[in-house]
């Protein structure tokens, strides 16, 4: 086994959080900002589960549960609102909501 | 020799999920995005499997692939976005957009490798089954399973109170009675 294997699971999961927090930053269009999220969300996932296969504790994975959980719940309510959002303006351009009372 | 088959698939797997990602970021179509997507999940939940974690790598399989993805798919098919949604996607990327955030990114990322890497050296992956995980959900992380369930019934309820038409949420009980008829009407014709 190579010894480094654990660090390049941290790696990989520190690239695949900063494409999705690139996408989050780049991206106007909602639905792929909320995809960006959910990358980011299993990025966070993968490094738990790294953590948890290296100390050989189950606590990684329950975390990762409780991550996709969140990422669950986060996307249940972000298309709802995206379904708000296209169904005011029709768009998906999120700049459309910059101002508060519009 | 199974050790460097074991290697091989875990970079060539880490390879495709970030490509995978990396492509999806850039898509004009959103349905072409899902799809990378659905790449990128699986190729995480292979690399699950070598890490040793089974079970996380089915509900990575089950969830990401399966639910969200569908979810995903679905608002994307209701909301019919079409050829002049790209075009819009299209002048929205200009590389003058993407230079300053990807720097940030870039600099973040050479932060956190820095973090992360040296944190000693493993000796083996260790096999974390789905027994494990079960007693410790059940057992000191009871409240987990708990405050997940709150945050699910959240999510459900939060969803279904945006999502709902507008007329349904401000309309008193005659409003209601049109939208039952409504629907119903609806349910007839279909």
């Amino acid at each position: 086994m190579d010894s480094a294997l654990i660090d390049h699971a941290l790696i990989l999961a520190g690239l695949l959080f900063c494409i999705g927090l690139l996408g989050v930053l780049v991206r106007r269009n909602i639905i792929f900002m909320l995809i960006s999220m959910e990358v980011m969300l299993n990025a966070t996932g993968l490094a738990f589960i790294a953590a948890g296969s290296f100390w050989n504790q189950a606590d990684g994975q329950i975390m990762f549960i409780a991550v996709v959980t969140l990422g669950a719940a986060e996307v249940a309510v972000g298309l709802g609102l995206t379904l708000l959002l296209f169904k005011r303006y029709q768009s998906v351009d999120v700049d459309n909501l910059k101002q508060l009372r519009g | 020799m199974q050790d460097l088959a074991f290697n091989i698939i875990f970079y060539v797997t880490a390879a495709v999920a970030v490509l995978s990602t990396l492509i999806m970021v850039t898509r004009y179509n959103a349905v072409h995005g899902l799809l990378y997507l659905i790449v990128s999940s699986l190729s995480m939940a292979i690399i699950f499997y070598l890490l040793g974690a089974p079970f996380a790598a089915t509900l990575e399989v089950i969830i990401y692939a399966g639910a969200i993805m569908i979810l995903f798919v679905f608002v994307v098919m209701m909301l019919n976005l079409g050829q002049k949604s790209v075009e819009q996607e299209k002048s929205w990327l200009h590389p003058k957009i993407w230079l300053v955030p990807g720097v940030m990114v870039a600099i973040l990322f050479v932060v956190l490798v820095s973090a992360m890497t040296g944190m000693g050296s493993g000796e083996q992956v260790n096999l974390v089954s789905a027994k494990r995980v079960g007693i410790g959900l059940f057992g000191p992380y009871l409240l987990v399973v708990e405050l997940a369930s709150f945050l699910l019934l959240a999510g459900l309820i939060g969803a279904y109170h945006i999502a709902r038409s507008p007329d349904a949420r401000a309309g008193g009980t005659a409003r209601q009675d049109q939208a039952e008829s409504e629907t119903s009407n609806a349910g007839g014709v279909s």
